[in-house]
């Protein structure tokens, strides 16, 4: 399957004419023995320009980003009033507006040039991972869904509800660490899968649209938490009148991989784990067999003896418990001081574009992930240090996305020869 | 589907479900019954002393109308009887095979609520007038949204960017009524504002085959990003110049609006609203009674037969979502021309979503989605209320309902909710 997702049935359809569900399933049926072939096809994905149009979907983001910095430059806007006297003025604002907002982007999410040792030097690297920790993990629990044909737009409910039972988890039970932190981790997982679960069995069982049902939780899910933030008997701090929990105890925390001096902790390496089992999963077992049979063709699927509506439920589950994984992350490495409605920081969604971007594929998301790791990272260091509002990352974001979505828009622009498919 | 929809078997997800033999449904009696007995319920656990007062009028009336007082669990139990009689009728006309009507429906509903109030707000005073006004205050932009969601679904493009459309026409109103210093060209920026993130829409999911659901999504992030960061860059540099819109004033109906009760809540209110009235009509009459909307609704249900008989699909498809995005950035200046004076970032908290959520209660009719819009908003601003009168319901219960309604009305709980057939699937010509 070179690329075009089951997701995404953008191209190999318009050009290639082969009829909408019958992308002649590669990958189902790609046997075990990939060796050879598996490199074969990542040439043809490259050659098809499927890895092309992703890079220059991201350079057709950035440029836009970059216009709008310079557009809304206030050094640029007063230089083009006398654009045609200096013009030489005028760039050099433009350039300078948009070179030292990618600079500090850079700076913020890379390697800090401007300190003198090592370590803070690097140090923005790891803030890059802290912030592709939570990314991956999500963005893994809504690209297993996609690969199942289904939509999971409802990280931030999952996220929140596996937050909140991982809040408790840490706050109220008293174990050692061996046992508190993977109860801690666990409870936040099983809740992200219950609340998504709730989608896949009313699909399974009703046919309803796990779009809306997702959508709808997600709600349902904040008020949820927020009540029981509010409730001294539930998860509020004892004694406080905010709705927020207590932090969670000394034994629940992540611990931090490199040290005190940096933030990165514990939750990256989960993530890393997530990210290798989920490949096994959907490229090495059964299940996962099954799951990308139905995401193909769920007539098919069913027609060949594969339980549908349980594959729905199944994946939903796993799903769910990867973006509470993601929960259980920032509540127990990210911000430990207590659980509070904010907790998921938009992951819930920024996980769509992460899978998006990744493609669905385990290895894709991990790359999308650190990216948008390094965007959130760099995003805001380009806020403190030029005064550019961290919202261009999100617009950055779904611009990468749509165009991505779209190749024959992107070559369109580049002016690139349209593929033959296949 | 075909009998009285007993169990919910497992549907098939692809292919319309075809309902031949028309039905009576036994869900209205069920419900019914359940709220009753929630009702008698929760007066047997949780009983509240003293009296409730209904404050009916405002200070404006041509004929004030006296307050209501009533002693609460009488009041309460009394309703409740009410109640149970509409139950007992509904159950009946079930037996006899006929339909439950809407005024039977209709009754129910206002006999619960008001006893619902009776029992929660004991020993306070419930400022109808108030309550009614706000609600629709705060629908009007969900009615707006949800119009312009049934539009475009109708045509068969699924609109998530409900929100995204909503949240820019706030801002392209609060920009230019700023700029110009009428609410008039504020509210057509908007209309533009809302009409170009429909064409956007377009773009990918019609003429790139971008999956619909994706592309909404996406959309709204990039709107939300793209407000925010034009709100920080250049709107809250310069508030008195970009961002502090002229307001619609409030334009009293001469007679209607001084009937007591309707008048304020109804005819006392901004030209916005009385423009949303319009635009209700407008498209429950077009899409059902003329040509157009006949083309709109075949172009959503069969693109290929409407193809067939000369219909352009993709064009359809493209006007009805400009209108529709148009109708529903009409629904995001209500927030900056008249809610709130000014832009402020992701303005609209999510009431897209909510928009949505009336669409699909709704069953993709423009009446029926104006409905569910009005009752969303009469939840939330009766969850404001009660926390005024500091009711025993938790308010995020309150504010969870219209979600969870919507849970249950895709579930089929609450009558099954069908889409159009062929609602976000793209038209290739062969």
């Amino acid at each position: 399957m070179s690329g075009t997702d089951d997701n995404t049935p953008t191209e190999a359809e318009k050009l290639g004419g082969s009829g909408p569900t019958t992308t002649e399933a590669p990958e189902p049926t790609t046997p075990e023995s990939a060796g050879p072939s598996r490199s074969h096809s990542m040439l043809r994905e490259i050659a098809s320009g499927n890895a092309l149009a992703g890079v220059l979907a991201v350079v057709l983001a950035v440029a836009v980003g970059s216009l709008m910095i310079a557009l809304t430059d206030e050094r640029v806007r007063e230089t083009t009033s006398y654009v045609f006297a200096r013009p030489g003025d005028f760039f050099q604002a433009t350039w300078d507006a948009i070179w030292g907002a990618y600079t500090a982007l850079f700076r913020g999410a890379v390697y800090n040039d401007r300190v003198d040792d090592f370590a803070t030097q690097i140090r923005p690297l790891t803030e890059t991972l802290k912030f592709a920790a939570p990314l991956i993990a999500a963005g893994l629990g809504v690209g297993l869904a996609f690969r199942a044909g289904m939509f999971n737009i409802g990280g931030r409910g999952q996220m929140l509800l596996a937050g909140a039972a991982s809040g408790w988890v840490a706050a109220n039970v008293e174990l050692p660490t061996a046992l508190h932190l993977p109860l801690a981790i666990v409870a936040g997982m099983v809740a992200g899968a219950l609340w998504a679960g709730i989608a896949g069995v009313l699909k399974a069982r009703t046919g309803a649209h796990e779009v809306i049902v997702t959508i709808m939780l997600n709600y349902v899910g904040f008020y949820l938490v927020f009540f029981m933030l509010s409730r001294q008997e539930l998860l509020q701090a004892p004694g406080s009148g905010n709705p927020k929990s207590a932090p969670a105890l000394e034994t629940a925390v992540l611990p931090k991989i490199l040290g005190e001096r940096f933030n990165l902790h514990l939750g990256f390496l989960l993530a890393l784990v997530a990210v290798a089992v989920v490949w096994w999963l959907l490229g090495r077992s059964t299940l996962g067999y099954r799951i990308r049979a139905v995401g193909e063709n769920p007539s098919a699927a069913r027609a060949s003896g594969i339980d549908v509506g349980r594959t729905y439920v199944v994946v939903m589950l796993i799903a769910g418990a990867l973006v509470g994984l993601a929960g259980a992350n920032q509540v127990l490495g990210t911000v430990t001081s207590g659980v509070t409605v904010d907790l998921d920081a938009g992951i819930g969604f920024d996980a769509i574009t992460v899978a998006l971007l990744g493609r669905s594929r385990p290895l894709g998301i991990l790359g999308a992930g650190l990216l948008f790791g390094a965007f959130k990272a760099g995003g805001f260091s380009m806020q403190a240090s030029e005064g550019i509002p961290v919202d261009i990352v999100l617009v950055v974001q779904s611009l990468i996305v749509l165009f991505i979505a779209a190749p024959p828009l992107v070559r369109a622009i580049f002016r690139l020869p349209a593929k033959e498919a296949k | 589907m075909s009998t009285t929809g007993l169990s919910p078997a497992p549907v098939p997800t692809a292919g319309p479900v075809i309902d031949t033999v028309p039905v009576v449904s036994r869900k209205v009696a069920i419900i019914f019954g359940v709220l009753t007995l929630g009702m008698v319920l929760i007066l047997l656990l949780a009983p509240q002393d003293g009296e409730t007062t209904f404050r009916l009028a405002a200070s404006t009336d041509f004929v004030a109308l006296p307050e209501l007082t009533v002693p609460s669990m009488a009041g309460a139990w009394t309703l409740t009887a009410v109640c149970a009689l509409l139950t007992a009728e509904s159950v009946r006309r079930y037996v006899a095979r006929r339909s439950t009507p809407m005024w039977v429906l209709a009754a129910f509903a206002v006999a619960w609520m008001a006893g619902f109030l009776t029992w929660a707000a004991a020993g306070e005073s419930v400022p109808v007038v108030g309550l009614l006004a706000g609600s629709i205050a705060l629908a009007v932009p969900l009615v707006f949204g949800a119009l312009g969601g049934v539009l475009g679904e109708r045509a068969g493009v699924v609109n998530i960017a409900i929100d995204g459309q909503l949240l820019f026409g706030a801002f392209a109103a609060a920009l230019v009524g700023s700029l110009t210093g009428s609410p008039w060209v504020g509210l057509l920026a908007a209309m533009v504002a809302g009409a170009l993130v429909a064409l956007v829409l377009g773009l990918f999911a019609i003429t790139y085959f971008v999956d619909q659901v994706i592309v909404g999504v996406v959309l709204n992030v990039l709107v939300i990003g793209l407000t925010s960061f034009l709100f920080s860059q250049v709107l809250a540099t310069n508030t008195p110049a970009l961002n502090t819109p002229p307001r619609f004033p409030r334009v009293p109906i001469p007679v209607l609006g001084d009937i007591p009760l309707i008048g304020p809540v109804f005819f006392r209110q901004t030209a916005i609203v009385y423009l949303l009235y319009i635009v209700v009509a407008l498209v429950a009459f077009a899409l059902y009674r003329t040509r157009w909307g006949l083309r709109v609704r075949a172009v959503g249900e069969h693109p290929l037969a409407a193809d067939t008989v000369g219909i352009k699909v993709n064009r359809t498809r493209y006007r009805t979502i400009l209108l529709a995005g148009a109708i529903a950035g009409m629904g995001g200046a209500f927030y900056t021309l008249v809610s709130v004076p000014q832009f402020n970032r992701e303005m609209t908290g999510g009431a897209g979503y909510i928009a949505l959520a009336a669409v699909i209660f709704g069953k993709w009719d423009p009446i029926r989605a104006t409905l569910a819009a009005l009752l969303f908003g009469f939840a939330t601003n009766l969850q404001g209320v009660l926390a005024v009168l500091g009711s025993p319901v938790p308010s995020q219960f309150m504010l969870m309902l219209p979600y969870v309604i919507t849970i249950f009305a895709v579930a089929g709980l609450v009558g099954r909710s069908r889409p159009p057939a062929a609602d976000g699937v793209p038209y290739r010509k062969e």
